[in-house]
Formats: structure tokens, C-alpha cells, sequence
């Protein structure tokens, strides 16, 4: 394919979906509008579960969901595919790759060695393009990435075919039919969008989802010294760091990102009371790395007292406040 | 976050790629801005890799002492859980469970063995023998 361009994004599904909408024809999509558009702002820790031996938590909605949502909200029709057979898996690619589609599909990212060593641990809801075939390799555009990369068939074929929680079993995917995207349809669809992602931080029932989720962590954090000795408690804390930093969030758990969906929004819907709950939001990431700055330093070894927890704890109490504050008053504006 | 307050620190990314991070720039605008890193955040990945190191340095000397077999090692050296394992040997997991104790391991027949050693990525030597 001599057309397909590669952008790179913070998040790897927004990335697809950029990519794939733009290729397209969908010129006005950027990162922050497909990330609203789908409501990725979200938080959750989920009780009693483990990941690679540390809490459970996210700081976006589930994998898969943005892509569909977005596209959904623009009218745009989805195939998408799981797959038994890997070469069945490989053949409908090779077809849709000749027919001039490029292609998204799901991996794990163990095996994905373009990656650095240290990135790559058994997580299965990485997304990457396809787009076409060169020399025998698979050329690849992964959103993460600075540069487009390849891939030879088999490694397409295992990466494609991880195992383990969110096993891929080959998923891909990309937009069948675009129709005209009026303007009223993106006004429409950016409500939309605000909406559902006021209702999923606000009224979520339980208290470990959405705001809550956040206070959750923040009354776990306090116990966590005594409870499982400062070794554990630290990489504990880390791994909410690195959910919250590592590749994919544009920083601050993502609330960076929303914050300049917020921004783009009030542009669009002429809505200049947006910019000011953009302001929050960026508040709000602000104090995630403030909390991430304070954890780093228990795990660092140079906080040691529960006093240290508490007070990232506090922060995160006050992060919860100021998001549900945030979303309250976005509930309110966007209306129609 | 400030775009001149980004962090640009050195990380495992140099020589791979760069990160978007979403930044205010002068005028107070949002926009895209690469970092290449942030110390907070090489250092819980850092820990997290300390804690690997020990885990697996626990599954070795639990392996030389007779107490497991090497799919308890190999587990922990490929940062493997039960269900990524099941998944890539087909086993069910409270299977693999006995498979950790040596009395069990031995047992296994050359097929058996050889779904792990594909699992792991190793030779079936490897995979009796291992060598550290």
C-alpha cells in the first residue's frame, strides 16, 4: 500500500483508530477526539486479582472498547474477526492486505521483539497495523512506535496467537463502510462520548470502579505497609505507576489526553465552558504524577514511614475529589 | 504538565522509539510532545525486573534442593502464570500444579515434556537439565 501513513500516538488502540479512520478518509480524527469519542477515561482496581504479581488496575475503559465505540459513534461500520485457525488467520490478512485494506490487529507483546526487553511481559491487548507485505516480512505500524516496523510471518503468527488472560486468537479488524460525517453527526457523537464517560466515573455501581475506584486504591495504599511489608508494598505502588506511565497514557494516567479531548471538544461545540473542566483534568494529571513522584520515592528506598503511604494515599484522595467535581460539572453542561 | 516540565531522562526506550505524552504548551494549548523517558517510572520498571530476578532465584534454589521441578523455574524465568502457560501447552492448569513437583515431573512422558519445552521456548534437555 503506497497511501498508508503512519502516525504515531500515545495509546496503541487510539493509534489504530486514528490510522485506520484517517487512511479512510476521515481527515478531522486525532488522538484526544478518538479517545473521548470512545470514553476511555476510566479507573478501576479490581479486588482479590493479581497482574504480574501486583494489584489490578487501569486507568482506561476495556481494550477493544474505544475502537468500536468511536467508530459506532460516527456511523462507521466494523468488521471484525477472532479466528480458530491460524492460517486461516493469515490467509483472510494476506487477502484484505491485496485487496488494499490495511488491517488492525490484537497481539500479545512477550514475543513482539521490536520492543525492548524490559517492556515485554505477557500483555495480550496490544494493537498494531498491518499494511502490507515486502520481501516475505509483514510491514507493521505500530502506533507506539516512532516508525513503521516488519515482522516475518511466523512472528506475525505468534504474536497474533499469545496466550493467556485476553488471548488474541488472531483478532483483526477495520472500518467496512464510511459514510459522510456531517458535522451534526461529530457534535452528536462528542456528547455522546462525554456522557457515557460521565456515567461510567460517576455512577458505576460498587465502590472499585470510576471515582470511587480511586479512594479504593487510596484506603488499600494505608494498609499495604503493614499488611504486606515494605518489599511488596513498594513494587505494589510501582505498578500503579507504571499502569498509570508506562507507554500509552500521554502521561497522568491519561487524564492529559482527555484534558486535550476536552479542549478540541469546546472548539468544536463552541462550548468555552469545557475549557475551564479541561483545566481540572489537567490538575488532576498533575497530581497523578505528583502521587507517582511520591510513590517512587518508597520504592526508591528513601521513604520508608507509613506517614509517605498515607500521604500518597491523601493525594489520591484528593485526585478523586477533583475528578468527581470535574465530571459532575460536565454531566451538567453537556446536554442536548 | 507543562511542556517544558516534561521529563526527558534516559530510559529502556533509547534506540527503540520515544513516547507521546500530551503536554500545555506556551500558549496553553494541548499538543503531542516525544519524551524519552521519565526516572519515576524507569525505576518502578526497574523494580518490578529486581523482583523477577528474585522470584526466579528462588525457583532455582527450589529446583537445586529438590523441592520443584524446572517448570516452576521456567515459569518464573518466562514471566509465565498459570493460565499463559495453559494456554500455549493445553494442559489445565491445576495439571501443571503437580507438574511443579518433581515427583509428578518425572513421570511425564517425552510428549508431555515436549508441549512445555515448545511452551518455553527451550530444547527437552534444557527443559530436564536446566542450566543457569
Amino acid at each position: 500500500m503506497d497511501n498508508f501513513r503512519h502516525i504515531q500516538t500515545a495509546h496503541c488502540e487510539n493509534g489504530v483508530t486514528v490510522s485506520l479512520l484517517k487512511h479512510n478518509g476521515v481527515n478531522f480524527i486525532t488522538e484526544p477526539l478518538a479517545f473521548g469519542l470512545g470514553s476511555g477515561l476510566f479507573y478501576i482496581h479490581i479486588p482479590f486479582m493479581k497482574v504480574n504479581n501486583g494489584p489490578a488496575i487501569s486507568f482506561r475503559t476495556m481494550p477493544g472498547a474505544i475502537f468500536k465505540r468511536t467508530c459506532k459513534s460516527l456511523g462507521i461500520q466494523v468488521e471484525r474477526k477472532k479466528f480458530k485457525s491460524k492460517i486461516e488467520a493469515q490467509n483472510l490478512l494476506d487477502e484484505k492486505l491485496k485487496q488494499g485494506i490495511p488491517v488492525g490487529c490484537q497481539v500479545g507483546v512477550f514475543h513482539l521483539n521490536y520492543f525492548p526487553k524490559t517492556y515485554r511481559f505477557h500483555f495480550n491487548a496490544h494493537n498494531l497495523i498491518v499494511f502490507g507485505q515486502e520481501d516475505g516480512k509483514y510491514l507493521i505500524s505500530d502506533p507506539v512506535m516512532e516508525t513503521t516496523t516488519t515482522l516475518f510471518p511466523e512472528e506475525l503468527e505468534k504474536v497474533r496467537f499469545a496466550q493467556g488472560a485476553l488471548a488474541p486468537k488472531g483478532q483483526m479488524y477495520f472500518p467496512k463502510t464510511i459514510g459522510d460525517i456531517s458535522e451534526e453527526t461529530l457534535r452528536r457523537a462528542i456528547n455522546n462520548g462525554i456522557k457515557r464517560n460521565c456515567r461510567d466515573m460517576l455512577y458505576i455501581p460498587g465502590g472499585i470502579a470510576g471515582v470511587k475506584g480511586i479512594n479504593y486504591t487510596a484506603k488499600k495504599i494505608r494498609g499495604w505497609r503493614d499488611k504486606l511489608g515494605d518489599r511488596k508494598a513498594a513494587l505494589y505502588l510501582g505498578q500503579i505507576v507504571r499502569m498509570q506511565e508506562e507507554i500509552g497514557t500521554g502521561g497522568g494516567g491519561f487524564r492529559f489526553m482527555y484534558a486535550a479531548f476536552l479542549d478540541e471538544a469546546s472548539e468544536i461545540l463552541g462550548n468555552d465552558k469545557l475549557l475551564n473542566i479541561s483545566d481540572q483534568f489537567t490538575k488532576s494529571g498533575d497530581l497523578w504524577r505528583d502521587s507517582a513522584l511520591q510513590m517512587s520515592g518508597i520504592y526508591k528506598g528513601r521513604l520508608t514511614s507509613q506517614k509517605d503511604y498515607d500521604d500518597s494515599a491523601s493525594l489520591l484522595n484528593e485526585i478523586c475529589n477533583i475528578e468527581k467535581e470535574a465530571f459532575k460539572q460536565l454531566s451538567k453542561i453537556v446536554i442536548k | 504538565m507543562k511542556k517544558s516540565n516534561l521529563p526527558q531522562d534516559k530510559s529502556d526506550l533509547v534506540n527503540f522509539t520515544r513516547e507521546v505524552c500530551y503536554v500545555k504548551n506556551e500558549n496553553g494549548k494541548y499538543e503531542a510532545e516525544l519524551s524519552s523517558g521519565w526516572d519515576v517510572k524507569t525505576d518502578a520498571l526497574n523494580s518490578a525486573w529486581q523482583d523477577i530476578a528474585n522470584r526466579i532465584e528462588d525457583a532455582k534454589n527450589l529446583f537445586l534442593a529438590g523441592h520443584s521441578s524446572p517448570i516452576h523455574y521456567y515459569m518464573e524465568l518466562k514471566l509465565m502464570d498459570y493460565s499463559v502457560l495453559s494456554g500455549y501447552t493445553g494442559f489445565w492448569k491445576w495439571r501443571i500444579k503437580r507438574h511443579k513437583n518433581p515427583k509428578f515431573f518425572n513421570k511425564l512422558n517425552e510428549r508431555k515434556m515436549q508441549k512445555y519445552a515448545d511452551a518455553f521456548g527451550i530444547t527437552l534437555i534444557e527443559l530436564k537439565t536446566p542450566i543457569f
